[in-house]
């Protein structure tokens, strides 16, 4: 059929409109895992370190988060989001601000969990010499963090895979409008609706070579550094 | 240093969020829309050609009728374009909307397996047709999605005689999405579903799906556009808005016109008929 | 200004600590005072690491109460341990003395030379920016005495730090400790290693079972040992 040659063409010779559709992707995507990492990794440190009543039960809350249900997030941020919601006089509804709202929200419970273990897995280790060379509680934070940093990459990558894969949130806080909150995910929602099977199936493997992508470089990244810092 | 990073940061995450969101200022507005408008290709044909002519972007949403006229009510879109014009007319009633006014039409088909297991293939009659299917308990596929194809499906089982919410069987199957999903779940079941005329014509994976019937005056489907109420949302840009739907009824009609797929025209201007 | 605090006398009145149903010690009293190297000995299991986290303020005890200078609950400012197994952070050898440095407030300007000094001293100048964690056993140990000097202390707590080490590399730690000790800075050094002792002490206190055996000059220790358990231990006998 010519509409699979098409297709396949499309995908395979970085049209203009597939290239901005990759990028806000990884605008969004990328954004999302940088905020929700700005909030996981200090709070994830904060659980690390204190003991408090009831701590037992924001972690187990903490990781029961990790599988939020990304359509009921899109819906929440969707009603505060509304111009009919608290939050409707930014006007941030149906833009690429609102999906980065929305998979930060998805993303941050992943990296607080898993920079949760793996900070508290260093202070274990480290607890007596940072005692020892009377470090306060912020200084301890800091240094863990920075040490754990190869660690945390992985937990990075956790909240970059979910927030890539994810289309449930974004396509109910972005509206899927061509050329302005159309990603990746959506766009193959799209083309399957649209019963274009072929460029759905094409627009997904390119999804999964990016993912793949930046997995390796970070990895790569994270091997690196780990040879120099042990 | 520390100092340093911590500004860095705090002017990314605002930047992020915030940042730049004064869209008020570009000249771009939102309308909420159809799957069928979206997926037939016709706002890729014509909004190219509305900007060029006034330098305003139209971001579409394309969702199904009732989701449409809801965005707008709550006030997220600044123009609304369906077609289901009992559930427009409530709109209007209720404020929500300035003013309805007509702007095109297509059709509605019933789409079936080319094996007909309904034997109504070549009929020009709708509701013998729904009559046969749940005679036979052949597979039908319904949106279920309160869309505008959803609603004139219902209404035409209602013409039919048959009330589909008690009488449906095994056969009758909701799947509560939009027109392209129908269609992919029908293609794969050999199922029989009301579809567009649009979104069949640039439907891809047709399969052993062929048009069963068409051209009987009650699958008429007709589309209308209002300006959503700026006394409701302050935040609607009444004047772009306003322009969009003045071309859409004077220029535009010309564009709907001239959009062919395979040749064959998807949509019939009829901006003029004030009955519609 | 203030007069410095010091750190010194560390006393322990009447301390005990146990872990359930288990003494780890018994009614300790004991002061460590300016001077020559404290060389703690006893057979393992005998509470000297638990000793030099007390003293260290990393642990408190069950009962009886420790001070520093005449003061309890003293902030760790002046005083430093190397654990017998230091765990270096995941940076250089020299970042690990840069932050020790910066932790025990040395303006930025001072600390790279402060840091060569260190580093010099522990003979690890060619290995500054390499991964602390891939240093030898030694050189770990070396480091991490060089980190705890950072701090600039009155008082050191050695946990055993030549307990795993070859003689090459035991003989360079041992260096190092007789240089900190010309430097005005009171070592108190657990070691279940009786050479090590003599090379190294001026007093020795021996524990047994969580108890102080024997106190101590050194000479007068290993000369005449008031105690049975003290010169069986001598004797290279088995303490159980």
């Amino acid at each position: 059929m010519p509409d699979d040659v098409s297709a396949l063409h499309l995908v395979l010779s970085g049209d203009a409109a597939l290239f901005a559709i990759v990028r806000l992707s990884l605008y969004v995507s990328l954004s999302a895992v940088l905020l929700a990492a700005m909030i996981g990794i200090p709070f994830g440190a904060f659980l690390a370190l204190t003991r408090f009543p009831g701590r037992q039960g924001v972690i187990v809350g903490l990781n029961a988060l990790m599988g939020l249900p990304p359509v009921v997030v899109g819906l929440a941020v969707y009603l505060a989001l509304s111009r009919s919601g608290p939050l409707g006089s930014f006007g941030l509804l149906f833009t690429p601000r609102a999906m980065i709202i929305a998979q930060t929200i998805l993303v941050a419970p992943i990296i607080a969990a898993l920079a949760r273990q793996t900070i508290e897995d260093l202070w274990i280790e480290y607890r007596d010499e940072l005692t020892a060379m009377n470090i306060g509680p912020l200084g301890r934070v800091a240094t863990l963090v920075w040490d754990a940093r190869f660690s945390l990459v992985t937990a990075l990558l956790a909240g970059f895979g979910r927030a890539a894969a994810e289309v449930g949130a974004i396509i109910i806080v972005g509206g899927n409008i061509e050329g302005f909150t159309r990603t990746m995910t959506t766009a193959i929602a799209l083309e399957t609706s649209k019963g274009d099977l072929p460029l759905a199936v094409g627009l997904g493997m390119v999804l999964i070579a990016i993912v793949i992508a930046v997995n390796a470089l970070a990895w790569t990244a994270r091997r690196a550094g780990e040879r120099w810092a042990g | 240093m520390k100092m340093l990073t911590r500004r860095l940061l705090m002017a990314v995450t605002a930047t992020l969020v915030f940042g730049g969101s004064a869209s008020a200022q570009e000249k771009s507005i939102l309308v909420a829309s159809t799957t069928s408008t979206q997926d037939s290709g016709l706002f890729g044909h014509i909004l190219p050609m509305f900007k060029a002519r006034t330098g305003i972007d139209v971001k579409v949403v394309a969702q199904g009728t009732g989701q449409a006229l809801d965005t707008a009510r709550r006030g997220d879109a600044d123009v609304v374009f369906v077609h289901a014009r009992a559930a427009e007319e409530k709109f209007l009633a209720g404020g929500f909307g300035v003013k309805r006014y007509p702007v095109m039409y297509n059709d509605f088909i019933l789409v079936g397996p080319k094996g007909d297991p309904a034997g109504i293939k070549g009929s020009k009659d709708i509701t013998a047709a729904l009559v046969a299917i749940k005679a036979k308990g052949a597979d039908f596929i319904s949106r279920g999605d309160k869309s505008g194809t959803h609603q004139a499906e219902l209404n035409l089982w209602k013409l039919a005689g048959i009330d589909i919410a008690r009488d449906k069987g095994p056969w009758y199957k909701e799947i509560g999405q939009g027109m392209g999903a129908a269609l992919n779940t029908a293609s794969a079941a050999n199922a029989y579903v009301l579809a567009d005329r649009g979104t069949w014509l640039s439907f891809k994976n047709r399969g052993e799906l062929m048009i069963a019937v068409e051209g009987d005056k009650r699958l008429f489907n007709q589309y209308g556009v209002m300006l959503v109420n700026p006394e409701k949302h302050p935040s609607v840009k009444k004047d772009f808005g306003q322009q969009f739907i003045d071309w859409l009824v004077s220029e535009g009609q010309r564009a709907i016109a001239d959009y062919k797929v395979n040749g064959e025209q998807l949509f019939y201007p009829n901006a003029g008929d004030s009955g519609a | 200004m203030r007069a410095p605090f010091s750190e010194l006398p560390v006393v322990f009145d009447g301390v005990t600590v146990a872990a359930g149903a288990v003494t780890i010690l018994d009614n300790l009293t004991l002061e460590f005072t300016p001077g020559a190297p404290t060389l703690l000995i006893g057979p393992n299991g005998s509470g000297k690491t638990t000793l030099l986290r007390l003293a260290m303020g990393l642990l408190a005890p069950s009962r009886g109460r420790i001070s520093w200078g005449g003061r309890e609950n003293a902030a760790p400012l002046k005083r430093a341990i190397v654990f017998q197994r230091p765990t270096m952070l995941r940076r250089s050898a020299g970042a690990n003395i840069r932050y020790a440095l910066r932790a025990a407030g040395v303006p930025r300007a001072e600390r790279a030379r402060r840091c060569g000094e260190l580093l010099e001293l522990v003979g690890l100048e060619a290995l500054a920016d390499r991964a602390a964690r891939k240093l030898s056993g030694g050189e770990q140990q070396r480091l991490a005495l060089a980190r705890a000097l950072a701090r600039d202390p009155a008082v050191l707590f050695l946990d055993e730090p030549t307990a795993s080490l070859d003689p090459t590399a035991t003989k360079a730690v041992e260096d190092v400790i007789r240089e900190v000790g010309q430097r005005n800075i009171k070592v108190v050094m657990a070691t279940h290693d009786l050479g090590e002792a003599r090379r190294l002490a001026g007093d020795i206190v021996m524990l047994h079972r969580g108890r102080v055996v024997e106190a101590a000059a050194a000479s007068a220790f290993f000369d005449a040992p008031q105690t049975a358990a003290a010169r069986a231990f001598l004797a290279g006998e088995l303490l159980v």
